[in-house]
């Protein structure tokens, strides 16, 4: 998948975040590391955070376009 | 019930920590799955592995049983953890331990070797 679309996936899904960072670790768009700052996140257990982004990215985590999802969440505080 | 999701069941349920990996602890096939394993290593934590990869239902069915997307997945004592960056994030933070400590005792470590077990 493109980094583009997986960041507007992101975007979509966070349109009040104050850092969004998407890396493609291997140059092949499918190891991928985002990085979300929301302030969704506060007072979730990093557990829920890191479920939040999964849901966004389901349908290519379940049919493999994305390999490697690497996730980093940070609350607004 | 399929079978092989009661034996995935039974994993989490019965194994103090449950690391569900791509690969075994000697033989590791991902990235993802040893900085999972390696964090756990460094809390001491009595690790029983499975490896996911001889039948891609075992992935299936593990992701419907825990609602968690990825591999690895880490469970202790039946409740998910969550992945490798989770697992690597509470390590660095000592809150792994914390855990560890809290539902398995002050004494865990030492109290299990690693060990692998398989599922079909």
């Amino acid at each position: 998948m493109s980094i583009d679309l997986l960041r507007s996936l992101l975007e979509q899904a966070f349109p009040d975040a104050s850092e969004l960072a998407v890396e493609d670790r291997t140059g092949g768009a499918d190891h991928f590391q985002v990085t979300v700052t929301s302030a969704r996140f506060d007072g979730l257990p990093l557990l829920d955070q890191h479920q939040l982004v999964n849901e966004v990215l389901a349908a290519p985590l379940a049919d493999g376009t994305i390999h490697e999802l690497r996730i980093r969440t940070k609350g607004s505080q | 019930m399929s079978e092989l999701r009661e034996q995935i069941e039974n994993v989490i349920e019965s194994e103090d920590v449950a690391l569900f990996m791509k690969g075994t602890p000697q033989f590791v096939m991902c990235g993802n799955s040893s900085r999972a394993l390696e964090a756990l290593r460094r809390a001491g934590a009595p690790v029983t592995a499975v490896d996911v990869l001889p039948d891609p239902r075992i992935r299936q069915e593990l992701s419907a049983v825990s609602s968690w997307p990825t591999i690895p997945q880490v469970f202790v004592r039946g409740e998910l953890i969550g992945g490798a960056d989770i697992v690597e994030e509470l390590a660095q933070s000592g809150e792994l331990e914390r855990t560890l400590e809290g539902k398995l005792g002050p004494d865990y470590r030492g109290t299990g070797s690693e060990r692998v077990v398989t599922v079909s």
